[in-house]
């Protein structure tokens, strides 16, 4: 399982809050909520990933609510990948389960904005094809790993019968 | 030999089936309890229909709570209210506390008796860790693993390691269980319990009532936990009005159990503390951030919206009265707490100070309702996060605090010491 995109940087403890403000978690639907994604640090984020980013970040990103409105946002805002230096552990179940991936690697440092990154989450590295250098990733358990291939805990579930 | 265990690995032991679990490892358990509230319900839903279910594993271990948006403040909120009591309604849900019926979720659970020591609980909100005040294992989880919950009651966990903070000592006049969590906040620092459990003990803990070990399991997540932990004793039999035999299955940290960290915290120095934006690690003793101007002052949440945080909050506004060009917002925590705060005339003593006082809610916490925050606007709260746009605009700031430190604030228009207004 292979994404790219073009690298947007954010620091330390991006929370909940500022990926998806409170005012919004009345809506549920995916559209909608992309339209207001990160809009507490980045009021032009949704536009500026439409055509599809790798978030890169700091430590802990995702920290705060446990609002699955958060993941939901910023996949369909564009988001292919976040690769941060590590996740808030709610923030990683849930984009897991609405089929964002996710990966730890600290490469906020050495990475500019706008750098094509590459991760491929089934051999376990993540790549800057812009500077050309890779790191490998500590490798998902299968399990979660086969969540992420179906799209989601939903896609999941469905593809194995669940419910019928 | 094999060392001993954690409170926290034991119950998630028990509940996957298991004689022994280790930190790290991913083990499926039973839930014992799960819990939705009115902002988190409606996508768990969408996601339980989606993925085809029709029942729930079981109507008595379901709770549905209405705490964020209410009463509703808008069509949008009435629709999704209106779809939760249609999915109580038709699939039989016995715990269901609706508009005037129950209060903050983090505070209906624990008075109403439904967590119990050893108790597995989940809840789609990351304070469910607040459980843990009573010896449960609780935490938080998303919409979708909810609706993997309500459909088979069962869930993946990865057993934490165990954090211990002991706090010894005696706690000073005017300092509170939120400034003990405040200052363990700013040490071990907002991601510095990613993935663990933190047991709060020590003499300190022991001589907290249950309503301020709820105060300090509510903000674990704070600090990336998954759950805080305090053992049962005496004082939470009674709070459950049972018998420390019959109160729930009473689970323990074994002497030689392994832990992660090991932390003292001594009390008898600590001072007011504050957390300033935009972090809740950003913690400062009062005596830095008095005279900072502020236009709002929020005592509330289910950090600090129980009876105790009401009665700190009204000795210090009996008979003074909220400053000119602030704004004092008071919100119980609950119905129950509510209706106590009539009785002993806490609300009186709101009211004539010049506050006003909301019906149970979340509220301006998260920048819902009833006081929300305009641009280059501050506000001192009782609440447990102040990070960028949280109670409304991302040009307002949030300043986080016990009660007693939000109304002394609130008195003299700037932060203030409480200190100052308690009397010897």
């Amino acid at each position: 399982m292979r994404v790219e995109g073009k690298a947007v940087k954010f620091g330390d403890n991006i929370d909940t809050d500022v990926i998806i403000p409170g005012k919004y978690l009345v809506y549920t639907e995916p559209e909608v909520l992309a339209q207001h994604a990160m809009e507490g640090v980045d009021p032009d984020f949704s536009k500026r990933a439409r055509e599809g980013v790798v978030i890169v970040a700091g430590k802990n990103f995702g920290c705060g609510s446990s609002r699955e409105q958060a993941p939901i946002a910023l996949k369909h805002a564009g988001v292919r990948c976040v690769v941060a230096k590590s996740f808030a552990r709610i923030f990683l179940r849930n984009a897991i389960n609405v089929g964002l991936p996710v990966v730890e690697a600290d490469i906020l440092n050495e990475v500019d904005e706008g750098d094509v990154i590459a991760v491929d989450l089934s051999s376990g590295a993540v790549a800057d094809l812009s500077k050309g250098f890779f790191k490998p990733i500590k490798p998902f358990p299968d399990f979660l790993l086969e969540i992420l291939r179906d799209g989601g805990l939903v896609e999941h579930l469905k593809k194995r019968g669940f419910g019928k | 030999m094999l060392p001993g265990f954690t409170m926290a690995e034991k119950i998630l032991a028990k509940k996957a089936g298991r004689e022994r679990v280790e930190p790290g490892e991913i083990v499926e358990a039973e839930v014992d309890l799960a819990m939705v509230h009115d902002l988190t319900g409606p996508l768990t839903v969408e996601v339980f229909e989606k993925i085809g279910a029709e029942r729930v594993w079981d109507p008595n271990k379901i709770v549905v709570v209405f705490d964020h948006q209410v009463p509703a403040d808008s069509t949008r909120s009435a629709e999704l209210q209106k779809k939760m009591r249609r999915f109580v309604a038709d699939q039989g849900i016995k715990h269901f506390f609706d508009v005037g019926r129950g209060g903050i979720c983090h505070q209906v659970l624990p008075e109403s008796g439904l967590v119990r020591p050893g108790m597995l609980v989940v809840g789609a909100d990351s304070h469910t860790c607040t459980y843990g005040a009573l010896g449960a294992f609780s935490t938080g989880i998303g919409a979708t693993d909810m609706a993997y919950v309500f459909a088979t009651g069962k869930l993946w966990f990865k057993v934490p390691p165990t954090t211990r903070v002991e706090v010894v000592g005696e706690l000073p006049r005017g300092v509170y269980a939120k400034d003990v969590i405040l200052a363990v906040a700013g040490e071990i620092g907002s991601d510095g319990a990613n993935y663990m459990a933190i047991e709060f003990c020590g003499e300190v803990v022991k001589r907290f009532s249950v309503d301020e070990r709820l105060t300090l399991c509510n903000m674990a997540v704070e600090l990336g936990a998954k759950t805080g932990l305090v053992e049962p004793d005496e004082k939470t039999a009674s709070y459950l009005g049972a018998n420390p035999s019959s109160m729930g299955e009473v689970v323990r940290s074994d002497e030689d159990a392994e832990y992660a960290d090991q932390r003292v915290l001594d009390a008898s120095g600590l001072e007011p503390m504050v957390a300033c934006p935009h972090s809740v690690d950003n913690v400062k003793p009062v005596s830095e951030v008095v005279g900072t101007s502020i236009d709002q002052a929020f005592i509330g949440s289910c950090t600090n919206g129980r009876i105790p945080d009401l009665r700190e909050a009204a000795r210090i506004l009996r008979e003074r009265t909220v400053s000119d060009g602030v704004r004092l917002v008071v919100i119980p925590a609950s119905q129950r707490v509510y209706e106590q705060a009539v009785r002993e005339g806490l609300v009186e003593v709101f009211v004539k100070a010049g506050a006003v006082v909301c019906p149970p809610t979340c509220g301006p916490c998260l920048g819902g309702h009833m006081g929300v925050l305009a641009s280059g606007e501050r506000c001192i709260s009782s609440s447990n996060r102040n990070f960028v746009g949280r109670m409304g605009s991302r040009e307002s700031e949030v300043f986080l605090a016990s009660p007693a430190t939000v109304a002394a604030s609130a008195v003299a228009g700037e932060i203030a010491d409480p200190r100052d207004f308690l009397g010897d």
